[in-house]
């Protein structure tokens, strides 16, 4: 094995052989965030649903906000890295796996809001679209069934994704350890040898499942858009919903996949793997991602002012000069206006410039949800049906504790699993053998990553 | 069953064991190579090139479609329930569930294939040394004799090992 292929097995097998006391520290003070957002649903479940500040005639809030947002950051994953798989972007191998587990955790956090949200979560089977002896037969025409449905594919989908090209690591970490951790790695690898025919089916199922991925991907938030886009409520019954909620969502997961990798460049020492080359083609498709954005934007409240219905234009001058401007120019600020300063630069465009940006992105793409979700049910057509909405205390502890769920699922995964894909940065070391059929473009920007 | 395998550094000298191999007599799809890493450019593996994965996601796909329309249809027929003037069954929503149960079924079919075609989950003894793991790579038969020795240590060969399975 080359000297790079040896350091690059120790350097990424180096943190789930090896545990400081940081990672429990980190791991300690994570739990207790989520053990906070528990208490908080505890309370609710126990006290009802009443205690959120929910009141008529704003029944979605915060929690579908919750929702809306963390699907829309599941699309940095499984689509970045299908995308990346399918134009076979050197540049991509030690970026696909950060990439899809956010997809698989963020679906997983977003997909418990609606359960949440029941009130009687313990009747969340209801839910399910099977026909049951109580006679509530799924309405196969409601857009939160084809929620269940899109989400349940995409979830399914993904941690697929994100398990077969995990195979081959698993049972190199089965190799290289002892005891019980090598049995479990055993049994993860599922007796994986790395035969020709097994390397040949899994690229193979890895094309046919990045190919079925994407439109999988564009078609949740598609669906997740129509739950908003089907009802007749001012600033929702829109045609442009279903591509600006795609849009947002990989924004705010190319965001968050900057983000992720940053931290894992500086904490787990990847400096040799994430290059700054990889944050700068980031920031490049933030940069892109943040313009279509503002088209978006632009295109629906242009059509909406110039249309002038008065139940239209109530929702949004409240948005554009009332109670929720400061929200809103905010949003703006933070998904526009900074990262089109900091990104268009490429002097500014550093791995520091990248991840200012994304949190900004972050920021502004949860606030994005809100201002869809709450200003249009506070200001329904007539005055005598307007309200106000004040989040509370649990729904508050909710939204942190799903930052903190991601971020110690994100952390308990790098300590299980490598995080980037060793087998596949292998075949990155090896271009004149592997890819003689690549343009000389592709071979400088894979030399650019492998030096 | 007595195996024999012999353990390379490069790809290339792999290459020539294959070849030698085969050019002892040993049918291609007795030869096992095993490695930490797809190695696309040789010769030894291509010969499981195949594109049956990509049928059976197809089938998949097409069985996914069939289940879906068989679930909206019958379900929608089956309680027959009026909304927002909709017909009962209204295929525009319906090609929306119909969409999800197509990919889900090409997905599935494609790991499933997967599963079955590479032979795993495999937990019996098969032909393979964790040192695939420190980078070498393995040329092996089901068999051993001299002739199949000496096309492994001629071609580069650091270990030549007999085990059985």
């Amino acid at each position: 094995m080359s000297e790079y292929a040896v350091q690059l097995t120790d350097d990424l097998l180096r943190p789930l052989l090896k545990t400081s006391w940081r990672f429990w520290t980190l791991v300690v003070l994570l739990l207790g965030v989520v053990a906070l957002g528990l208490g908080a649903f505890a309370y609710q479940v126990d006290r009802g649903i009443g205690v959120w500040g929910l009141n008529w005639p704003v029944f979605w809030a915060f929690d579908i906000t919750n929702f809306v947002f963390w699907i829309g950051i599941s699309h940095a994953g499984t689509l970045i890295s299908a995308i990346l798989r399918l134009v076979n972007a050197e540049w991509r191998r030690p970026v696909t796996r950060c990439a899809e587990v956010i997809t698989v955790f963020a679906l997983i956090i977003g997909a418990m809001f609606p359960i949440v949200h029941l009130g009687r979560p313990w009747l969340f089977f209801w839910l399910m679209p099977y026909p049951s002896e109580r006679q509530i037969w799924p309405n196969f025409r409601s857009p939160l069934v084809w929620d269940f449905f899109a989400i349940s594919t995409y979830l399914t989908g993904s941690s697929l994704f994100l398990y077969l090209p995990t195979i081959p690591d698993f049972a190199l970490v089965r190799d290289k350890t002892t005891g019980l951790r090598r049995r479990i790695y055993g049994i993860l690898a599922l007796g994986w040898t790395g035969t020709t025919k097994q390397w040949h089916r899994l690229e193979s199922a890895m094309q046919i499942m990045a190919i079925a991925i994407v439109p999988v991907a564009v078609s949740v938030h598609t669906i997740v858009s129509f739950d908003f886009s089907m009802a007749p409520v001012p600033m929702w019954h829109s045609t442009v919903f279903g591509p600006y909620f795609v849009a947002g969502a990989i924004f705010s997961g190319i965001a968050a996949l900057i983000i992720a990798m940053a931290s894992l460049r500086k904490f787990l020492h990847l400096e040799k793997y994430l290059h700054p080359v990889h944050f700068e083609n980031l920031g490049k498709l933030l940069l892109m991602m943040s313009l279509l954005w503002g088209y978006f934007v632009f295109a629906e409240r242009l059509t909406t002012w110039y249309g002038n219905q008065g139940s239209e234009m109530t929702v949004f001058w409240q948005t554009q000069r009332l109670s929720f401007a400061p929200l809103y120019w905010t949003m703006v600020t933070v998904n526009f206006i900074i990262p089109v300063m900091i990104l268009s630069f490429k002097r500014l465009r550093t791995i520091t410039g990248c991840v200012v940006a994304s949190f900004g992105v972050v920021l502004g793409m949860w606030l994005e949800r809100f201002l869809i979700i709450v200003p249009a049910l506070s200001h329904k057509y007539l005055p005598y049906s307007w309200g106000h909405y004040r989040p509370r205390a649990p729904e508050i502890l909710l939204l942190i504790a799903t930052f903190g769920a991601m971020v110690l699922f994100y952390v308990l995964f790098s300590k299980v699993v490598p995080i980037i894909s060793i087998w596949e940065m292998k075949i990155g070391q090896h271009p004149q053998l592997a890819h003689e059929h690549e343009t000389a473009d592709q071979k400088a920007a894979m030399w650019r990553t492998h030096p | 069953m007595t195996a024999m395998y012999g353990l390379f550094d490069k790809p290339d000298e792999a290459q020539r064991a294959y070849t030698g191999l085969k050019r002892a007599g040993i049918a291609p799809r007795e030869i096992a190579v095993v490695s930490g890493e797809p190695f696309e450019a040789f010769e030894f593996s291509h010969r499981d090139h195949s594109m049956i994965l990509f049928r059976l996601a197809l089938l998949g796909g097409i069985l996914g479609f069939l289940s879906a329309v068989a679930l909206v249809r019958g379900t929608e027929l089956a309680w027959p329930l009026v909304t927002a003037g909709m017909p009962i069954v209204a295929w525009w929503p319906n090609l929306v569930i119909i969409f999800e149960m197509t990919m889900l079924g090409a997905i599935v079919t494609t790991v499933v294939s997967l599963l079955v075609t590479a032979k795993l989950p495999r937990f019996k003894k098969s032909l393979y040394d964790p040192a695939v793991s420190e980078g070498k790579i393995l040329v092996g038969v089901p068999a051993a004799s001299d002739t199949i020795r000496d096309a492994l240590t001629s071609n580069g060969a650091s270990v030549v090992k007999t085990v059985e399975l």
